[in-house]
């Protein structure tokens, strides 16, 4: 769940100052009123504890994790000593890869409906709205479940990369659609009606110029949606199975870096190994997040 | 030929968009063709009702599972919102503007963890701090319910903060005129004003506990019994779905395809009250 606030923030933080007491007539005050004292001291609390609760996890993992990291992990070939994890990277790659080639225009293209054709608050627009938010609230393991029925058995397209990549591909959908429409949005009507002005039609306002400025927005939410495919592991358990290989083709079985994470903390019998890959997921869920919000704010000051 | 072009992208643009309704559509058909003639089969009563899940002699009873779900998810709900609220207050009101960027990214960091990491962490260190704590194995609802609190953190500290934001500053200033201290301000005026908005946010932690699969599968001890304290191991729906499903045949498998139907009706309770407060918090404006 991501809110842009940069803007609200701006607006308190001005009129706070305004409203600003000095540290010592707070502390007086806190003494005349108890209660108010308890309070703030509660409030700065829980955000210790939280911040505290996040670090801690973080260190943890790289702690326990980061001795584990030895050269085998990363050899080519996954056997029953050496569990390796590079063919789940692999797979991983081609995961996100095709997903995201699937997910991403189709997400664009449905936002970019919403935002320049459809009539604002039409019925259509709304059904819309509510099954997006309806997919974003469902539980991965009925996506995975899913999945399994309609991808694996009706389709017949077996536990593959293929049907993995299309549950995640509806998985993904209503961020990437979200994401899109937001950056759409929030492109000037000025630039639209000066491209018009100039003679373009609305094909080409759209492509030329709203899309090339609403890119970074697009993009952050892309990044995202990486991220979301890089750690899932309930959708993927039934629909791309557990196969520790890199297979063949699209249409063979493979795990990804999280299944093969869960796999091997379930079975318990390499917990170093599972620890180390620990370290490997974290380590790519930091780079993301720090590239999306750095994508992010790039909007913000473009 | 433009003129072609520009109707053809419009109707390709429409298609896109009607691909989530598509998605909602199949999920629907798909799953509750496959679990409801299940529910017939055992019958409701039985299924829902049924206190003995024990597939190898075709009992099927989810309400184990079903109590189990709702045990932990108000578990996360009380270790949770309390400090979800509090951090978000302390995020809108009290932060030093120097520190507010790194803390914002840190929630949304937080949010970015995968579940299976947060159920690593659950299992090498809550499971084992419970065991030599309170003894058993360790694996329990309290274990499960501490991680889906740590969890749901994120998602209601970003809903609860940006509702408190939206409050108007005339609010808080009126109230500081009158006396009153800045807590006071925040907690007795600033607070019930966004309250819509921060029982959307409780209501979506709701929900993603109640769906959260790996991370409690990791740690809830995973006995389809009825929950008898809070160190037992417990068995949620979800677990039951995805411990079971790789090697379930017959009336067994269509009996789980049943147990994410309930489960899938859970969370379209949860949206539609979601998209009623949200309604509310917008018309409160």
């Amino acid at each position: 769940m991501q809110i842009d606030t940069t803007a609200m923030v701006e607006q308190t933080e001005n009129k706070k100052k305004r409203n600003s007491v000095s540290f010592g007539g707070q502390m007086k005050s806190y003494v005349l009123h108890p209660g108010s004292g308890i309070l703030a001291f509660l409030t700065t609390l829980a955000a210790i504890v939280t911040f505290a609760l996040l670090f801690f996890l973080i260190g943890y993992i790289l702690v326990k994790g980061i001795p584990y990291l030895s050269a085998d992990l990363f050899s080519p070939e996954y056997t029953s000593e050496n569990v390796s994890l590079v063919p789940s990277l692999i797979n991983t790659f081609i995961m996100t890869v095709i997903s995201l080639a699937i997910a991403a225009p189709l997400g664009i293209f449905a936002a970019i409906y919403l935002v320049e054709y459809a009539k604002k608050g039409s019925k259509f627009v709304n059904v819309i709205r509510l099954t997006a938010e309806t997919l974003s609230g469902i539980p991965s393991i009925v996506y995975g479940l899913f999945g399994m029925l309609f991808f694996v058995t009706t389709l017949k397209w077996g536990m593959s990369i293929l049907s993995g990549a299309f549950t995640m591909v509806i998985m993904i959908l209503p961020l990437i659609m979200r994401t899109a429409e937001e950056a759409l949005k929030s492109v000037p009507d000025s630039y639209r009606e000066a491209s018009f002005g100039l003679g373009a039609g609305k094909l080409r306002t759209i492509f030329k110029v709203v899309l090339p400025s609403a890119v970074p927005g697009i993009l952050a939410g892309i990044i995202l949606a990486i991220g979301r495919v890089v750690g899932e592991t309930a959708a993927l358990i039934y629909t791309a199975g557990t196969v520790a290989a890199v297979p063949d083709s699209i249409m063979g079985s493979g795990r990804t870096l999280a299944l093969h994470m869960y796999v091997l903390s379930s079975e318990g019998l390499h917990m170093n190994q599972a620890s180390a890959t620990a370290v490997v997921i974290l380590v790519f869920v930091l780079v993301i997040n720090a590239l999306s919000s750095f994508v992010a704010k790039r909007i913000a000051k473009g | 030929m433009n003129h072609i072009k520009e109707k053809g992208m419009k109707a390709v643009f429409l298609i896109a968009a009607c691909a989530s309704v598509l998605a909602v559509f199949l999920i629907c058909i798909f799953l509750f063709a496959s679990g409801v003639p299940a529910i017939g089969k055992i019958g409701p009563f039985k299924f829902l009702f049924g206190t003995t899940w024990r597939p190898s002699n075709e009992i099927f009873g989810i309400l184990p599972m079903i109590v189990a779900s709702i045990y932990v998810t108000g578990g996360a709900i009380l270790f949770g919102v309390p400090i979800a609220l509090f951090t978000s207050v302390f995020m809108a009101r009290y932060c030093p503007k120097k520190i507010y960027g790194p803390l914002k990214s840190g929630i949304e960091l937080m949010a970015g963890v995968p579940s299976i990491v947060y159920g690593f962490f659950g299992l090498v260190l809550i499971v084992p701090l419970i065991r030599e704590t309170f003894g058993g194995t360790g694996s329990s609802m309290l274990a499960a319910s501490l991680l889906l609190g740590l969890m749901i953190l994120p998602t209601i500290i970003g809903v609860t903060e940006s509702a408190i934001r939206s409050v108007p500053e005339s609010y808080y200033e009126g109230s500081l005129a009158l006396g009153a201290t800045k807590e006071r301000s925040i907690f007795r005026v600033i607070l019930p004003a966004a309250k819509s908005g921060i029982l959307a946010g409780v209501v979506l932690g709701i929900g993603r506990a109640i769906g959260e699969t790996m991370a409690v599968v990791m740690v809830a001890g995973n006995q389809p019994r009825m929950p008898e304290g809070i160190l037992k191991g417990v068995r949620t729906m979800t677990a039951n779905i995805v411990t079971e499903m790789g090697y379930a045949t017959g009336l067994h498998r269509e009996a789980l395809i049943a147990t994410a139907v309930v489960l899938f009706v859970f969370i379209l309770i949860i949206n539609v009250s979601l998209s009623l407060l949200n309604r509310r918090a917008e018309h409160a404006d």
